[in-house]
């Protein structure tokens, strides 16, 4: 069963085609990389599925229901669906254990002990149980980004988005924000789409790879036949420059 | 200057209390309105941006005299107001339109990850808004805020126009009742100073504080 689907979609910022007539198909539980120089779209197409950005034209269709059509409530398609961000987003007004708290309590009405158990344990994953008091800006960036995870996973989503989630991160850092990412992508329920220029992730994690240019998807193939043999000229410059 | 104040103690202390009534209700209505509008005009809908849009810039750009003699003489006369009340109104009202434009510059200073990042986990706009946003955007206003309310302290001498009973009326009357043209508005601009001179340094005191980070 497809999760996310986008059949013919369109999108322009004024005279701008940002995206041009994408055809994609994310099943159900599968991870899927976007890659693709900047300015491609990658950041466009991923923000379209739970409406951050609007679409044009065509159908987007996620998890059942179509985003082009104005009655869709965007809110429900949300609360299924979570989003992790390059600058990670975290609520600077809110502690750590509130930011994974707050949409749960609000949205699902989840019981208030339940809820904080639910948080403490995601919270005991990423092993900073002892941060839940703290605020977000007293963080490193790498702690901020796996409590990002955190937030989106205690609303039980049937999908997860990143865009970018390590790009803004120290090196050092990265490791432990893919590694998260990889666990979560254990869970064969889970649908992942990964904006990302980590291709050691790609390689591991990603059952299909997208390649975009100039608001286009080139190429979409199974990882293992894209990362040997891409058929797109310039997939395999793209790759040719990134992978060392 | 002391015997006139002893002499008529009872008008300027009765001025005061009708001056920081109005100042409290008027402060506590243009917050409220306020926020209300400057809502309206971030809020993901066109008709309500519009309307909020027109309701700030035309109360913004009449004079508070002109607005509350409206009350006054104009609305008095389908509902019974009393100078007292048109004058609050009047103030509540042009005050709001002034703090609707700073709670807005608050908003829109805040990143809009934080939006998105509400959104995205789930939240309504109006939860993400009242959970998330207008927290920090007031913390980044409160200096602005703060000069607002000192002005409305100020601007509540417009009471006396429409004799609202206030420390300015009183200054009025006494200055007839006595011939004195000079000793009741030093004695009432010493107690506006009373009123805002503590908020003055308290905003000051804070402005420097939330620099730091703090708060």
């Amino acid at each position: 069963m497809s999760m996310i689907e986008f059949k013919d979609v369109e999108k322009y910022y004024g005279d701008f085609h940002a995206l041009k007539d994408i055809n994609l198909d994310v099943e159900t539980g599968e991870t899927v990389v976007l890659i693709g120089p900047s300015g491609s779209g990658k950041s466009t197409l991923i923000r379209s599925v739970n409406g951050l950005e609007t679409i044009q034209k065509g159908q987007l269709i996620v998890n059942g229901q179509d985003l082009a059509d104005p009655k869709t409530n965007l809110n429900r398609i949300r609360k299924d669906v979570g989003m992790v961000f390059q600058h990670f987003n975290l609520y600077a007004n809110k502690t750590v254990l509130e930011n994974i708290m707050l949409a749960p309590r609000l949205v699902l009405h989840r019981d208030e002990a339940e809820n904080k158990k639910v948080a403490m344990g995601l919270l005991e994953r990423v092993n900073l149980v002892d941060q839940a008091n703290k605020y977000p800006s007293t963080l490193s960036g790498g702690q901020q980004q796996r409590i990002a995870i955190a937030r989106s996973l205690a609303m039980k989503p049937k999908a997860l988005l990143f865009d970018e989630p390590t790009s803004a991160l120290d090196p050092e850092m990265v490791n432990d924000v893919l590694k998260f990412m990889r666990e979560i992508a254990q869970d064969s329920s889970m649908t992942m789409l990964v904006v990302t220029h980590e291709m050691g992730f790609a390689k591991q994690v990603a059952d299909r790879v997208i390649f975009m240019a100039d608001g286009q998807i080139l190429e979409d193939s199974p990882t293992k036949e894209f990362f040997e043999q891409p058929s797109e000229p310039r997939a395999r410059k793209f790759l040719s420059q990134i992978v060392h | 200057m002391w015997t006139l104040f002893q002499s008529h103690a009872n008008e300027f202390i009765s001025g005061f209390g009708w001056t920081i009534l109005s100042s409290i209700i008027a402060l506590a209505g243009s917050l409220v309105l306020g926020t209300v509008f400057a809502l309206m005009e971030v809020v993901p809908n066109r008709l309500t941006n519009i309307i909020a849009k027109i309701y700030i810039e035309i109360v913004r750009n009449i004079p508070l005299l002109v607005i509350t003699m409206f009350f006054y003489v104009v609305v008095a006369r389908v509902w019974h107001l009393n100078g007292f009340a048109a004058g609050t109104i009047g103030l509540t009202l042009y005050t709001s339109a002034f703090i609707a434009e700073t709670v807005r510059a608050g908003i829109n200073s805040v990143d809009k990850g934080q939006l998105e990042g509400a959104l995205s986990n789930g939240l309504s706009w109006w939860e993400s808004m009242r959970y998330v946003v207008l927290p920090q955007a007031f913390r980044l206003v409160i200096p602005p805020l703060g000069n607002q309310f000192i002005s409305l302290i100020k601007n509540s001498s417009i009471l006396a126009f429409v004799a609202g009973m206030d420390l300015m009326y009183q200054a009025n009357m006494l200055s007839q009742a006595t011939f004195d043209t000079f000793g009741p508005y030093i004695i009432v601009g010493i107690l506006y100073l009373i009123l805002t001179m503590p908020l003055s340094y308290y905003m000051q005191y804070l402005e420097k504080h939330l620099a730091q980070g703090g708060a």
